[in-house]
């Protein structure tokens, strides 16, 4: 089986809650200082779909990463993780794109690879919190979509996928090829060994330009960003209950609690 | 050529009737139509449906479609896309809004790509700018550590809105308002993935969404057993059980017990968060709750900038303290 998977470069995201700022001037968000780059968290969770099913029953895992100046080290994981294959589409004119960019640029680096079975990506990111590339490179592609993916399993030439929806889990069968965006309850990526980071290292990322894709980027531009604030954050004073013990505490707090008529 | 005009809502339906979140999408959706000078268009799309256009035209929707046929008895993206495609083609609404729900999220995208436009999920403000006439998508991003506005210059306009954000229809049965009927017209053929079965969530008594008091548990509580304990002080509160990401992707809880930008928005009362540190993802689920208690051994845990009571402790220690006291305080 041949699987494309598309994870892409962000700030780590847990960095953010101790406190980012927004410049609004130059509608960005500031990260704080030292913050790494990541693989987008629901992006890792799409790589570890693939490699369970590579677990199961063999596969080719070929991750496409979009971006500019992008960090090797940080998507070289992803074969240290257990992908076989690297292509990084660096260029500054990758910079910053949006869902519709986005999606244009990966399947048309999807297209170029020629073969695949499966494309899987992470349900939204980090950042953007935009949510839409995945059934972007479905509809480009002409291909079937689903969402929000906790597990997907090839069966009988089939996808049998099930999928987090607000009240429950539902069972879903899709042809292959597809694309599917998967969710955080698939499982958390694995960590490599030492054996397979170093092993990681000697295998050759292939890296292409906007000229070597025939796309052009600056045409394929959709939204416009025409305000970045910083949000009306919720601020409290928090009383703090101290006690001797904890079991103290926890009488105290409710006493306090009922006091205040909040139970 | 023809013109792109009016605001279309997408009406979600469920189980028969219209969630909550149908009449903040026509609330919203009525206030932008008059902003532009323009009409609001209705879309219910299922089977036997069609009881709910007159209910749509009380909350204001000058024209309500109504596209009924067995085989949208439940979602199926390429289904609904699909008869959507067929509406947006033949309506040709400036502006196409949905609810952020579990349908919205996945067909906004899919739609807005074959439609060759943009949309913006999850947005938490809508408005028309007085210049360009353009509609103002604003949207919670970095988790929530900020807020963009975007703007989109090709039709319709798209824009799923958030839960409990922004002001619901309240119907009115003097308003008047077209019911059109409109052929599915669906090729079965074309409908590529199958939807085999849908496992319910569990949860007994009073819904996440819904209730008054939460309690919610984060990392700390360490297994599915501790949820039981959450469990406990949510009967004697008389509240529901959530949760933050790491337990449910762990599979302590359900999955649809997530709080936060990927699961639930919830608005209640009262939100005791025990050995949750408060991400601000997890803040955009919780952060309109009038009061916050929080319990969590890490006196730096983020969720005590945001909390009105805090206790700093081992939760396993606090929690059984704190539900015996209030049971007894508590009136039955």
């Amino acid at each position: 089986m041949k699987i494309i998977v598309c994870i892409k470069q962000v700030p780590d995201p847990q960095a953010s809650s101790t406190g980012t700022t927004v410049d609004s001037e130059a509608k960005k968000v500031i990260m704080p200082q030292g913050t790494p780059p990541v693989m987008n968290p629901y992006d890792e969770n799409a790589l570890e779909a693939a490699l369970k099913i590579k677990d199961l029953q063999g596969a080719t895992v070929t991750v496409i990463s979009a971006g500019k100046n992008l960090a090797k080290p940080v998507l070289r994981k992803a074969i240290a993780s257990g992908a076989d294959d690297l292509i990084l589409l660096d260029d500054p004119a990758f910079d910053k794109l949006d869902s519709y960019a986005t999606a244009h640029l990966l399947a048309a680096a999807i297209q170029q690879v020629g073969e695949y079975d499966l494309i899987l990506c992470g349900r939204q990111a980090a950042d953007t919190d935009a949510g839409q590339v995945g059934s972007g490179i479905a509809e480009i592609l002409k291909l079937p979509g689903v969402t929000a993916a906790c597990k997907v399993e090839p069966v009988d030439g089939k996808l049998a996928i099930e999928r987090v929806v607000s009240d429950g889990i539902e069972e879903v069968e899709a042809p292959i090829p597809a694309v599917i965006t998967v969710s955080s309850e698939i499982g958390e990526l694995r960590y490599p060994g030492v054996k397979e980071i170093m092993a990681a290292q000697r295998v050759p990322i292939t890296v292409r330009k906007a000229q070597d894709l025939e796309i052009d980027i600056s045409q394929l531009k959709k939204p416009s960003l025409v305000n970045l604030a910083a949000p009306l954050g919720r601020t409290a004073e928090c009383q703090y209950i101290e006690c001797e013990t904890p079991e103290e505490a926890g009488t105290d707090l409710a006493i306090k609690v009922r006091k205040a008529q909040l139970l | 050529m023809a013109e792109y005009k009016g605001v279309l809502t997408y009406c979600e339906i469920i189980e028969g009737s219209l969630p909550s979140i149908t009449y903040e999408v026509l609330g919203c959706g009525r206030k932008l139509a008059d902003g532009l000078g323009q009409e609001l268009y209705a879309v219910l799309v299922g089977s036997e449906v069609g009881d709910l256009a007159q209910e749509v035209i009380s909350c204001g929707a000058d024209k309500v479609y109504v596209i009924d046929d067995q085989l949208l008895k439940a979602y199926q993206t390429d289904a609904y896309v699909s008869v959507m495609e067929k509406l947006v083609k033949q309506v040709m609404p400036q502006i196409l809004i949905l609810g952020q729900t579990s349908v919205g999220r996945d067909m906004a995208p899919m739609l807005a790509f074959r439609l060759d436009t943009m949309a913006t999920l999850d947005c938490v403000e809508l408005a028309i700018d007085s210049d360009t006439k353009l509609l103002l998508q604003t949207k919670p991003v970095y988790g929530g550590n900020a807020l963009a506005t975007y703007t989109c210059d090709s039709y319709p306009q798209i824009a799923t809105v958030r839960d409990k954000v922004m002001s619901p229809s309240g119907p009115d049965s003097s308003k008047q308002g077209e019911i059109i009927a409109i052929d599915a017209g669906l090729d079965p053929s074309a409908i590529r993935t199958k939807l085999l079965n849908k496992v319910k969530d569990e949860g007994e008594g009073i819904r996440l969404e819904e209730a008054q008091v939460i309690v919610s548990g984060g990392r700390g509580i360490g297994g599915a057993e501790g949820f039981g304990q959450l469990q406990e002080l949510a009967a004697v509160v008389k509240g529901a059980v959530g949760a933050s990401r790491p337990p449910c992707d762990n599979r302590w809880i359900a999955p649809s017990r997530q709080v936060g930008i990927t699961g639930k928005i919830v608005s209640p009362e009262v939100y005791i968060a025990i050995g949750l540190s408060g991400s601000i993802q997890h803040l955009s689920g919780c952060g309109q709750a009038k009061s916050i208690i929080a319990i969590n051994k890490d006196p730096e845990a983020s969720i005590f900038k945001y909390a009105d009571f805090g206790v700093v402790g081992d939760w396993k220690k606090v929690l059984p303290a704190f539900t015996a006291k209030l049971k007894e305080l508590l009136p039955e």
